[in-house]
Parts: structure tokens; sequence; C-alpha cells
């Protein structure tokens, strides 16, 4: 655990987000700890997205307060690793120390790519990479950036089982050194086995935050239990 | 003019081409340096030009890359009235005597390219923004590093855009023929020179000339083609 939270807890307060009239997230109040991962629950069009840019800083709220340890929201001391992550047109190992902070960015990206098993592939071009690969090579970008919260944009969405298997062991890892995890997906195996908490959210409203046992046991909202069930939210 | 007057030509280029005549070799020579500092300098100035318009939000944008694009078919002879007038004797840039010199052609060519490069590089350096601005936000990437980025990461179409600009100037004559005035030896290029071979109806020399050019256009295109096959292949640009 680090000395100085700068983005834990995370906390939002009655935040409410549109986009010109179409309102995406509305009244949404949450506080998220350190700990184990905290998994974003819901269905397409839910606000998921929406809400971890909002918690990364690169939206604003258009009500409502985000507060992240001492200060707002930040892109700072958070990182996010997109559903369809941009690679940048130049090499694995150039695109990893893109934005790591401080020197010996080569050796510090070297390392990171050995943890995510793709130094092989450390002078290829990142674009010519397969899905799964770019997955992991935004995840080692991500982590440059030494964050203290990861969030994830469902990061397996169009992967297949292996890929998916390769980047949830490296959520592990990362999660494992004191990095909070908070992704959003909508594979409920995944939930299961990488929840701490679960935070239910469906169009835009936060209808559960509980710890996961307890969400995938009972959930308290029928359109948790709806979704739970496999039924197509509306 | 018949058909003989054709492989007379052919056989005049390659004669011209393998001959060392220094008087032609001068004309290239000429042609290739004008158009090519006119193009170093409509790039240093566009590129930055065409970087703002594509990032800046500012009033008028609109209107400015509407009038880049439309200035990107700018009639040469009308530049080259411009850029005469500017540098004629009572002109307001005519104590520097500037004028029927290789310097006031790369002024007026440098002129035609630079809207070129504004309007084609805004959109490349545009289209590349659109799809890393989130990302480049996310990494923590400032306002300066991210204009870098894109520069850098556009390069390989950028260089497409910086040969349009090459392909315009080489190919132009109505501009540096009233600025430069087409002087033997001195501002004398290929496209002058044909444009004053054919008025004078030596057909073939003016052929042969418009094959030397039309070649070095080619080769210039074949060095892009490459350019960007490399970048293809290790960037994936």
């Amino acid at each position: 655990m680090r000395m100085l939270a700068h983005s834990l807890p995370l906390l939002l307060d009655r935040v409410a987000f549109a986009a010109g009239d179409v309102e995406i997230l509305r009244d949404v109040s949450l506080t998220i700890s350190g700990g184990q991962p905290t998994i974003l629950l819901g269905p397409n069009g839910a606000g998921k997205s929406v809400l971890l840019r909002l918690c990364h800083g690169l939206l604003t709220p258009t009500a409502g307060t985000i507060r992240a340890g001492n200060g707002g929201a930040s892109t700072e001391h958070t990182a996010l690793v997109f559903q369809r992550p941009v690679m940048l047109r130049r090499s694995v190992l150039a695109n990893i120390a893109y934005g790591m902070r401080g020197g010996n960015t080569h050796t510090r990206a070297s390392e990171l790519l050995q943890r995510v098993g793709l130094s092989h592939l450390a002078a290829r071009p990142a674009r010519k990479l397969s899905g799964g690969e770019q997955q992991r090579v935004a995840l080692a970008r991500a982590w440059g950036r030494d964050p203290e919260i990861l969030f994830l944009d469902e990061p397996t969405a169009s992967l297949d089982p292996a890929a998916t298997r390769a980047v949830e062991e490296i959520i592990g890892e990362i999660a494992a050194q004191g990095v909070k995890i908070v992704m959003a997906t909508h594979d409920l195996g995944q939930a299961r086995r990488l929840a701490g908490d679960v935070l239910f959210l469906h169009c835009g409203q936060l209808y559960e935050h509980t710890p996961a046992a307890e969400f995938f046991a009972a959930p308290k909202t029928p359109e948790a239990a709806a979704f739970l069930r496999g039924d197509l939210l509306t | 003019m018949h058909m003989g007057d054709f492989s007379q030509a052919i056989l005049l280029a390659f004669g011209l081409m393998t001959s060392g005549d220094p008087g032609l070799w001068q004309i290239v020579g000429l042609s290739i340096a004008v158009s090519l500092s006119a193009v170093l300098i409509a790039t240093i100035l566009g590129l930055p030009v065409g970087a703002a318009l594509a990032l800046g939000r500012f009033p008028g944008r609109d209107a400015l890359t509407v009038t880049f694009n439309a200035a990107m078919g700018l009639p040469p002879v009308v530049v080259g009235l411009l850029i005469y007038l500017l540098l004629s004797r009572s002109g307001p840039l005519g104590e520097f005597g500037l004028l029927f010199t290789p310097k006031a052609m790369v002024i007026a060519q440098a002129f035609l390219v630079f809207p070129i490069i504004v309007a084609l590089s805004r959109q490349v350096i545009e289209d590349l923004w659109a799809e890393y601005s989130e990302q480049l936000r996310s990494l923590g990437s400032s306002p300066l590093k991210s204009i870098g980025t894109l520069l850098w990461d556009g390069r390989f179409s950028l260089v497409t855009t910086v040969l349009a600009g090459f392909g315009r100037a080489a190919a132009e004559v109505g501009a540096i023929l009233i600025v430069g005035g087409n002087i033997d030896g001195f501002t004398r290029t290929m496209t002058t020179a044909i444009a004053l071979e054919t008025s004078k109806g030596d057909l073939p020399l003016a052929l042969g000339l418009g094959i030397v050019l039309l070649a070095i256009v080619v080769l210039v295109n074949i060095a892009a083609w490459m350019v960007r096959g490399v970048g293809e292949r290790f960037a994936g640009a």
C-alpha cells in the first residue's frame, strides 16, 4: 500500500452526465476504496464507459462532484484501458514508454513488456499485433503510468478465451501490486472470477453497490436479478 | 506535327540527357532547386498552420479552412502577377531587387504550395486527432507533446502531402514565367523553356524537355510510394 493516496477513496456525489440533450448518467453516488477489484456490471448502454471516463477525468460531470483522494478526478494518478485501445504508429516498446514519467523509460518499458509476456514483440509495429496482443500492450502501457486506480472498459469484450485468460492474469498481477482495479464488463463469468464488490448500473442509474458474494447470491433489485438470470433488460 | 516528331523528340530527350550538355543540366538543376526550396519554405510555414487549423478552436476557423481548400487551386498566373506587383520596382518590396531572380521564383512557388500543405496536412492531422485524442489525454500527454505525436505518427501521410506540393511546384509555369522572366542561364527552368520552345516552334526540344520533366516527377512519386510502403511495414501507418 502506498503512503500517499492521491485518488483513493474515490467519491461520487450525485453525479450526472448529459451529452447535449441525452442524459447518460443521473444521480450516481458511490464510494470506491482500495482493496479487491470493483466490477462495474450492466447491459450495453447502461453508462459504464461514461462512468469510467468521468472517474478517470476525461469527462466532466454536468452535475454533482467527484473527489479522488485529496483532489478531483484526474488522469494523473489513474489509468484507463479502453475497450479498443489506440496503438500509436510506432513500436510496441515505444507505445509502452510513451506515457511514462521519469527517466529510464526504455528499461522500465522492457520490464513491463516482459511481465505481459510480449518481450519478443518489442520492436514490432504495435498496430500489426493481434487484438489480444494489443490489449496486453495497452495494459502494460497503463501500468507504466504507475496508477493508483486502473480503470478497464470491457478489456476482453472482443477477445477469445485464451486471450481473455492472458488479460485476466495480467489484471490479477497488477492488482497484486496494490493497484485498485475498477473494471466494466458484461461478462458475468469474468465478474464472478474477479470481483470484490459489484456496481450494477442500468439506464444511467446505480442500482446496487454490494460485495460480490452477496450480489451474485441475492441481488437486491429486480433489475439486477433479471440481469443475472440473463434476461434482456430494456 | 507528325508522328515522326514524337520519335524524334524521344531520341532528342535521350540525346539531351546523355549529352552532358551543361545548359540542359543548369535548367534541370535550377528547376529542382527552385521547387524544392519553395516546398521546404511552404512546409515549414504550412505544417504549424495546418496543425493549428486541425486542433484549434477559434472564430473564423471554418472560413480559413474553406479558404485554404479553395486556394489549393490558385491559378499560377494570378499568383505570379501578385508577386510581380509586390516585387516590382514601384511595389512595396521593390527595394530588394528580387524581381527576375530565382529568389522571386521561390517566393511565388512557395505561395502556390503553401495552401496545399496547409489544407492537406490539416486533414491528416484532424483525422489522426479524432482517433488519438482520448488515448493521448489518458496517457497524460500535454497539448504540445500531442502535436509532436500527431506530426510524428502522421509522418508518412505528411510526406505524401509534401510531395503533392512538390508536384504542383515542379509542374507550374505561369508564376515563375512572370516573376522569373525566363532569362537564359539565370531563371530559365524546364517548364518556362518548354513554353518558350513551343512558341518558337521547336517542338522536339520542347517535347524532350517535357520527357525529362516527366521522368523527374515519376521518380519522385516512386520514391513517395516506397516511403509509404516502408511506413506501412515498420509502423503500421
